[in-house]
């Protein structure tokens, strides 16, 4: 063997970048910036929801009926609802529970279907079969339909209201990813793997999960909007979080249909806090993607 | 290697020698239509009926064009596919009956070497990690520390730096990944590895630096070789004995040099004259035997001999029966009627 072939030497891939942290998140930004508006927006709620104690002006659940339906002024910022407790602070925890549910339900149902959807691919034959056709008839059902019932069946506490989002997230995620690990289960180094003689469960978490990490992180990203949204209509309906519990959905149907002329601030600002919240996941999704997946940029 | 090479082993037959043997192997692929309901509509048949035996510390050259069913003889042997019909005994037990802890040795004695280094070797993963974790699962070394040694000599037998323990394998050329991919296969401490075309994707120089590593490994480890490749020069070089595939079949099994020097079977003669002289004039003088047609579908192969409609050679007698493997000088077996 000759000198050159046991030199150790990078490839340009590993050239070494030189940038600062804070630099390369620049030039990331300059190349997303819708991307880095919806960093912008997530973070600030990650921030709302921890701090939420300590930023908030009043209590979330504190009836105050001396001042009833205030518009936004001096000391309520964005208004009181009909009970008099004030919106913002009501906002600033809505976005606790909102980010609560959203994260778990999506983490849950993305994590869930990448399994899935991974040794479906893996195993193959009757058992792909089966379960795709099983994943056809849970997508036929249309996903708020099916999380109304599913919060019917068991009830409306927060656990379930998780499993009511978690569930039709899991067929989505499981379809994309068992289509990424079905090429991933052709490279050589699965048959590797079989040849010697690892675990369908060492080669499925092992060798085939950390290679369809990009479409997972896609799906992950992307699902928490969709979750929150759901959240925030089942809650509107009625059948999520109950008050008091600050909640988006919730302070929207409370009195906001009564008061949408006189006070139209009781239903406007949660409104906006939830389309705020969906746009700032749904770009930042979008984001780690392009960053993710160079191919889909082109389309 | 002279010893082996004039093995007389019996494809077919066998003997107490005999460390692998073939026998009858089908391996047919379904082509299957429908969504809910899957009806057979077609067979691939990409291994009909072969047999061969191998002795321990031989290698055997396995060639042929692509979709000869070089490969998946490789993988039917490596347990990767199910069989159609057929045996291949090992150590005189068939390997497709093992249980689960008799197959778990199996995998450690059989190891397999692939063509493309760059799809190999799980991109996630350290080179350290990718040499360890085999021996960790299997047991071999249950200490930590002496596993990382094992893998840091692995390296250097493989002819690597133990400083590449801590790369991965994006960091990697080609010919420095084919050595891990080998280092990988000698982790469990195989005595017969499966080389699948594995010198075929590297270039000319790096090609025979692995060969002499591959050879060099036979000698150290007494390892048995499948030596599967459609390059002709490499075979003759490493292969103790030489078996042609065509269209699934085995058609000619002879030691390395009498099958290159005295081909018989009409398609191993036009195999080995397609080999271009690498001399302008000889090459511009030769009279080529150009084989004529195309290789016919394995989905629908000729009745009787599968060669006939190609063969010079070809009466209508081919067309009827396939013709038998026979041994027509010790040690040399051909699937031709009219030789």
């Amino acid at each position: 063997m000759s000198a050159a072939e046991v030199t150790d030497g990078l490839s340009l891939k590993q050239a070494i970048d030189t940038r600062s942290p804070i630099q390369k998140l620049a030039g990331l930004a300059r190349r997303q910036p819708l991307g880095a508006v919806g960093a912008v927006l997530v973070l600030g709620m990650i921030i709302l929801a921890v701090m939420a104690d300590v930023i908030s002006p009043f209590d979330p659940t504190d009836n105050n009926f001396q001042d009833m339906l205030i518009g936004p002024s001096a000391e309520y910022w964005l208004g009181t609802d009909q009970f008099g407790r004030d919106i913002l602070t009501r906002i600033i925890y809505g976005a606790r529970t909102a980010l609560f549910v959203g994260l778990v339900s999506a983490f849950l149902g993305a994590t869930t279907g990448l399994v899935l959807g991974v040794s479906s691919a893996y195993f193959g034959g009757t058992f792909d079969l089966l379960f795709m056709r099983f994943v056809d008839v849970f997508m036929a059902f249309p996903v708020i339909i099916m999380a109304l019932a599913i919060v019917s069946i068991f009830g409306n506490a927060m656990h379930f209201v998780i499993l009511a989002i978690t569930l039709p997230i899991i067929p989505d995620c499981a379809r994309i990813v068992r289509s990424n690990a079905l090429q991933i289960r052709e490279i050589p180094y699965v048959d590797a793997a079989r040849a010697l003689g690892f675990s369908h469960a060492r080669i499925i978490l092992r060798h085939m999960l950390p290679n369809v990490m990009a479409p997972y992180l896609i799906i992950f990203t992307s699902a928490i909007g969709g979750a929150i949204l759901l959240e925030a209509s089942l809650s509107y309906l009625g059948m999520g979080v109950q008050e008091p519990t600050p909640a988006w959905g919730l302070m929207l149907q409370g009195g906001a249909e009564e008061y949408v002329e006189s006070a139209f601030w009781v239903a406007f600002f949660p409104g906006f806090a939830i389309a705020l919240a969906v746009f700032g996941f749904n770009m930042f999704g979008d984001a780690v993607r392009d960053v993710l997946d160079p191919r889909l940029r082109q389309q | 290697m002279s010893a082996v090479a004039g093995s007389t082993a019996a494809p077919g037959a066998a003997g107490q020698m005999d460390f692998l043997q073939v026998s009858n192997l089908k391996m047919y692929f379904p082509v299957t239509e429908g969504i809910l309901i899957q009806r057979k509509v077609a067979e691939v048949k990409a291994v009909d009926d072969i047999s061969f035996a191998m002795h321990k510390g031989e290698t055997l050259g396995l060639v042929g064009e692509s979709g000869c069913g070089k490969t998946t003889t490789g993988r039917c042997i490596l347990q990767l596919e199910k069989v159609t019909s057929g045996q291949i005994l090992y150590d005189g037990k068939d390997v497709s009956k093992l249980n689960k802890a008799d197959l778990s040795q199996y995998r450690q004695k059989v190891q397999v070497i692939f063509q493309d280094p760059f799809s190999s070797l799980n991109p996630r993963m350290k080179i350290g990690e990718i040499l360890a974790e085999p021996m960790r699962v299997h047991g071999i070394i249950p200490d930590a520390r002496k596993r990382d040694e094992r893998v840091m000599e692995l390296l250097n037998i493989c002819g690597l730096s133990t400083r590449f323990a801590d790369r991965y394998p994006h960091e990697m050329s080609g010919g420095q990944r084919q050595r891990v991919g080998i280092a990988r296969a000698l982790s469990v401490n195989p005595e017969f590895i499966v080389c699948d075309e594995a010198v075929s994707a590297l270039d000319v120089s790096i090609q025979a630096q692995v060969i002499n590593l591959l050879e060099d490994l036979r000698d150290e480890f007494g390892l048995t070789y499948l030596f599967i490749s459609h390059d002709l020069s490499v075979v003759r070089h490493i292969c103790h004995r030489v078996a042609v595939m065509y269209l699934g079949n085995m058609v000619e099994l002879a030691s390395c040099d009498e099958l290159f020097d005295n081909p018989i079977h009409p398609y191993t003669r036009a195999l080995l004259d397609a080999v271009p002289i690498p001399d302008p004039t000889v090459e511009a003088a030769r009279q080529h035997k150009i084989v004529t047609g195309e290789i016919p579908s394995p989905m629908n192969p000729p009745p009787g001999c599968v060669f006939h409609p190609r063969c010079e050679l070809a009466v209508d007698s081919c067309k009827q029966a396939a013709p038998e493997f026979r041994e027509i000088k010790p040690g040399h077996w051909v699937a031709c009627t009219e030789v």
